[in-house]
Order: C-alpha cells, then structure tokens, then sequence
C-alpha cells in the first residue's frame, strides 16, 4: 500500500473531516462549536459536492446533534458527529444513552476547556468531564493520529459496539496544519468495511424495542453487558491497532512509548504535548539522563495492566494531566494510574503535575525542569510538598 | 531539531497573515519539507494585530508548543511596528523582512537598534501588490521575500507550486493568479537588505 | 413460584429486546371502573378508538365491537370523549354507547 502514498499538508480538523468524507457515513448531525465547527464544516462541503452519500442533519443544539445521531444509528445507519468542549457538555446528557444502546459511533472531538470563565482554548477539561459515560476515549498527538484514530475508531467501535470519541488538542492541533499521508479512498472502504448492525429498529424481519422501561430486576444485568464490552474492548483495540500497522504501517498502541527501553525517569502523558515531550527526551538524553516517554492514547478503556508493566522498571514517573478533576486530589489520569499500579511490586515513585489549563502554553523549558525534578525527586534529591504540582500557574 | 526553522509573521485581521503562513508551509511541504502553519487565536477582528507561524524542518516535527523564539520574523503592516513588540524572542543573527518603501538601515535609525545583531529586511509588498494584483494584499509578495531569505527552497519551484494552488483557488479569476505569481517574484528579487 | 430471573450473559441482545412485549403485560386487572359498550347507540365515530391510550378499543371492518379487557385499565376517557355520551347521552344514560361501571360488579369475567 506505500506506492499509493499521498503525503499532504492539513491541519487536524481538516484531517479528521478527511477520514469522515473516507468513511462516507450514512448519517452526520452536527452543530458548530469553535474550535471543531471547521470538521462538520469541511464535511458539510463533501456533502454539497457530491463526494459522499451521508444525509446531513443540522440540528439546533449539539444535545439534538447527539439524539439525531444516536437514533439514526438505533436505525441501523453507520452515524458520526463532531463536537468539542460546552457542545460536549450539552450532549452529555445524551452520551450514556449511546453506549447502554450499544450505538458504535465515532465522534471527531477537539479538546477545549470549559466555561467559566470563558476561554476556547484547549485543555483536556471538556473530555474528562464525560470519562465515565461508557465512550472508548482516544487523544491524539497530531492531525496524522487523529486521521488514522478516526479510521480505526470505526472498526473498533463496530466491534466492542460501544461509541468512540476520538480527541485533538484544540487549536495547537485542530488548526496547525502539518505535513500527513492520506490513505488511498478505496483502501479505507476495504479496510473498514460494511457496516453490519446486529440489531437495528428499521429491520421488519426482526422487530426489536430499544431504550425501554427496565427497573431493579433487570436494569444491572443490561448495565452488565455494557460494562462487560468496555472491559472486553481492550482486545478488540489491540487486534485493530495490530491490523492497521501491518496494513498501513503506522502502530499505536493504548500508549505509545518512546525511549522507554532502558529509561529510569519518564513522563506520562496525553495529546500535543506528547510531541514536545520527545524533543525534551532526546535533550535529556544528550546530557546523560535516562529519560522517557509514554504518551497515552486510549483512555478508556483504561490500559491499567499493561501500564504498568510499562512503567516497573521506572525510578520515577511523572504524570501530566491537562486537566484538574476538582476531587481534592490530582489530575484524572494520575489518579487512574495511581489506582492502575496500587497492586503492582515495581512501581515507580510517582509525581503529578497539571499543566496547560485554558490554552497556556508550555514550552521545552518547562518540560526540560519536570525532567530535571524527576530525577532529582528518583534519587531522594528533591522532595515536593504536595503529591501535585500545578505548572507555570502563577501564585 | 537543529535544522528547524521557526517563523513568526505579524499582520492585522484581514490581511492574510494566516493563510500566508498555510501558503508558505504548503509549499515548502510540496518541496519535501516537513512543516507546521497555525494561526494565534484570540478574539480578533478586521485590522486587530494578529500572529501566525511556521516550522520547517528537513526532519519531522513533533513539537506543539508555541514559537516563542523565532528564527525570522514577517511583518505584513509596518505600522504594527508601534504597538506591537515584532523583535519580540530575536536573537543575534536572527531577521526580520517588513513590508516598507523604507531602506533597511533608516529603519534601524528610527527603532535605535543598531548593533543588536539582528538582520533587517524591506520589500515594499505593498507597493508590489497594488502594481501586480491591484489591491493592497502584501501576503503573497512577502511570501517571496520570505523564500529569499529563508533560502533553503528553490523560487522556481515555489512559484510553480503556488501557480497550481492559485489556479485551483480561483478558477474563475485567472487575472488574479497571474499578478499573485509576478508579486511574488518581484518581492523574492526586490527584498533589500 | 416465582419465574426464574435471566442472568446478563443469557440477556438475548442486552441492549434490545423483541417488539411488542406489553402486550404481555396485563393491565385490566388494575381496572377500578369498567367501560361497557352498547352497539345500539353507536354512530362508528372511532372516537374511543383514537384517544385511548392503551389501543383497547376492538373494531373490526370499521366498527367498534368492544374492549379489549386484558389491556384496559379503566381510565374512562372512551367514555368522556364519547360526541354520543356528550350529546344524547348527557340527559339519559339509556342512549350513551358507552357507560363506566363499577369492575366488582364483573370481577368473575376476568
């Protein structure tokens, strides 16, 4: 498939629209929010242009965006939308309605922060708030991983049957464009297929209720198998992920790691930042410290077994979350990390960090010190008062 | 990372800084380059001072933070010159091209920055433009300039890349691809140093 | 005894369940008050039809024959949207087609 190669410039919500007009759903309904409006834009111009078959529903509110969405996928259609941060709040009424009905749909997201005050920059803020709405969750570095995410998100969601919200950071990937390779048209109808929904409302041969009145004899065991699908999804997104690297050449994993071999400090960490953080881990490295990289992909399903494997050998990790769960504690993927090494014997001395809230920008300087504090904190150089450090926040 | 190149260009809403830096990442992309091009957002509007910037690379680019020490800086309306800190993160060696009639060394005079080692630049993109398109749009003879001091893409071949993506943009106005393509060579072979 | 309970694994498709199963569910004997239909002062408006909310209105080639009692629960709204009932009947009970009477009386019928 590399002589088919086609090497383009696009910026991450191009990129994304670029898989959905691939995909050629059967339904979009969508409503604009900065900064994801340009992807239900973009695609708003295939539909206008012919390029794909999707009927195309704007709606009033991203709440209608997600009934519509979840309905016409409830229909039997292969459905999409596109949101990010107060339009992700306003459906997420709406979202655990998705994944107890099983709905296998794939949502574009671009990480923004949310009100108040109000700010349209990114943190990861706006995602984190729905993290436990039953959607397998994605974060992606840049415009090339949020292409190849969407495209295997569709796979996977078909497969768990459960939705999937793919994620750029807003504006630091959603708007830079950058240099990615596009996957042939007909490459991508062969590799995600048709789509075939096990149960679906428009079938007369087998006519089904769904979304009905279920109390306390039978509420849990439905409940139960939608549980059981986001604990069996991790599977399903191994194989997928296995079968795009040897058929497209690019691996992802539910993390990717770079320089973590023989590393004895590293940062875990989720999104744009990711991509800094290698530059800072080859400058630590030229000057002796053994530092790494994990940068976290899927979310949810949580990776807990297999992170921390990845993390045993570390003499310190530090965790990077781009937003504050207002628990009293620290940032949502500390803590799940936190709670994902509680049984295992090698842990690393762990501290957290939030950074970045509301767009603020962290430079290589910044990246450069968590380093230089990690490996001092591995050696019992440095101690920190609190179990989180909130970065570059001004006091 | 020693081969990037970091770019950081100054305009008001309106003036293309943003789709200047698309431009210029986009052909540099189609000559082999990796590269980034995004937009400063905040609220702005019409004439409001606005950023944009660029990275390029030979090798890929994995960093998303923002450009805070630029290796040349692009100034599309001088008259930003007093509002908004355009040397802002320039180091020795580094450059700056401003649209200007003005000489390179008056401009020197008048900011009092001599010996600050910083590599001074006009074009009057301005001029150019309303000779070439017939309308103030100083983007697209800045981008020559900007190929000219860069100096690591062949003028030729961007031009060749930007005749194409004109064409595509205005299909109906072949008079407007003509005069981009002249205002851009004119600013690659008329940027004084 | 009591029915045996499925277990999540044996939920036949967990997030969907086969049409039309409340018509399983019997809700006539929730019925306080019973409708009774009386032909005779029927004029086939489909009135009753229309507006009750548990479809227990049996007709048949266009015609109201009666109630459907595993299904109604007695609301009495045939009775009240009756145009007869409003009109003719208003005075004399004997010209209403439908009339609501007390369920104890029927109790056996169930």
């Amino acid at each position: 498939m590399a002589d088919k190669k086609l090497t383009v410039a696009r910026t991450g919500n191009e990129a994304m629209a670029e898989a959905m007009r691939q995909i050629n759903p059967d339904v979009v309904a969508a409503y604009p929010i900065t900064p994801a409006t340009e992807i239900a834009q973009i695609f708003a111009g295939f539909v206008a242009d012919g390029l794909v078959d999707t009927e195309f529903v704007t709606v009033e509110s991203e709440h209608s965006a997600m009934s519509a969405t979840i309905g016409a996928a409830a229909a039997g259609g292969r459905c999409m939308t596109a949101t990010s941060s107060q339009g992700l709040m306003l459906m997420a009424e709406m979202l655990p309605i998705a994944s107890a009905l099983r709905l296998p749909i794939v949502m574009p997201e671009v990480n923004r922060t949310i009100s108040a005050p109000i700010n349209i920059h990114c943190d990861h803020s706006d995602t984190m708030f729905v993290r436990d709405s039953g959607w397998m969750q994605v974060y992606c570095e840049d415009a090339q991983e949020a292409y190849d995410s969407v495209l295997m998100g569709i796979k996977i969601a078909e497969k768990v049957r459960l939705p999937m919200i793919v994620s750029t950071d807003g504006f630091i990937i959603s708007h830079c464009m950058a240099n990615m390779d596009l996957i042939d048209d007909r490459d991508v109808k062969d590799y995600i297929g048709k789509y075939k929904p096990q149960t679906w409302l428009l079938n007369p041969e087998k006519k089904i209720t769904i979304g009905c009145l279920d109390l306390q004899d039978y509420y849990f065991e439905h409940k139960m198998v939608a549980i059981d699908a986001m604990r069996n999804a991790k599977s399903v997104i191994k194989e997928c992920c296995e079968e795009f690297g040897e058929k497209f050449g690019r691996k992802y994993g539910f993390f990717d790691t770079y320089k973590m071999e023989d590393a004895e400090v590293a940062i875990l960490a989720m999104g744009s930042l990711a991509g800094t953080a290698k530059v800072v881990v080859d400058n630590m490295r030229k000057t002796g410290r053994k530092a790494g990289l994990i940068k976290m992909r899927v979310f949810r399903p949580f990776p807990a077994d297999e992170l921390a494997r990845a993390v045993s050998g570390l003499k310190a990790l530090a965790i990077m979350d781009r937003s504050d769960a207002m628990s009293g504690l620290e940032g949502p993927l500390a803590v799940e990390t936190k709670a994902a090494l509680y049984d295992s014997a090698g842990k690393p001395k762990i501290h957290s960090y939030v950074y970045g809230l509301g767009g603020r920008d962290v430079q290589i300087s910044e990246i450069e010190n968590v380093y230089k504090d990690i490996c001092d904190f591995a050696q019992a150089k440095k101690k920190f008062g609190e179990n989180v450090t909130y970065l570059g926040v001004r006091e | 990372m020693d081969n990037l190149t970091e770019i950081r260009w100054h305009g008001r809403g309106g003036q293309g800084a943003k789709t200047a830096a698309l431009l210029f990442g986009e052909a540099a992309m189609s000559l082999g380059q990796h590269i980034q091009a995004f937009p400063e957002y905040g609220p702005e509007r019409m004439g409001a001072p606005v950023q944009s910037f660029n990275r390029i690379s030979p090798e890929p680019i994995t960093l998303h933070c923002g450009v805070t020490n630029p290796d040349i800086v692009v100034v599309l309306d001088p008259t930003l010159i007093a509002t908004v800190d355009v040397f802002q993160g320039l180091d020795k060696g580094d450059s700056i091209i401003i649209n200007t009639e003005k000489a390179p060394g008056e401009i020197e005079e008048e900011l009092n920055i001599k010996g600050m080692g910083i590599k001074i630049y006009t074009v009057d993109a301005s001029g150019i433009s309303k000779a070439e398109i017939g309308r103030d749009i100083p983007n697209t003879p800045m981008l020559g300039a900007l190929v000219k001091i860069y100096g690591k893409l062949n003028i030729e071949h961007v031009l060749e890349d930007m005749k194409k993506k004109l064409e595509k943009k205005f299909r109906s106005k072949p008079e407007v691809i003509d005069g981009n393509i002249r205002a851009i060579k004119r600013a690659y072979e008329e940027v004084k140093s | 005894m009591e029915k045996r309970k499925m277990g999540w694994k044996e939920l036949p498709d967990a997030d969907s369940i086969e049409a039309g199963t409340s018509a399983e569910f019997k809700t006539g004997d929730w019925r306080s008050q019973r409708p009774v239909f009386h032909g005779e002062n029927c004029i086939h408006c489909l009135t009753c039809w229309v507006v009750c909310p548990d479809a227990a209105i049996l007709v048949e080639d266009g015609k109201v024959v009666g109630y459907d009692y595993d299904h109604c629960k007695g609301c009495g709204i045939c009775a009240n949207e009756c145009p007869i009932n409003k009109a003719k009947g208003k005075e004399d009970i004997s010209k209403r087609p439908i009339t609501m009477e007390d369920e104890k009386n029927f109790k056996n019928d169930i």
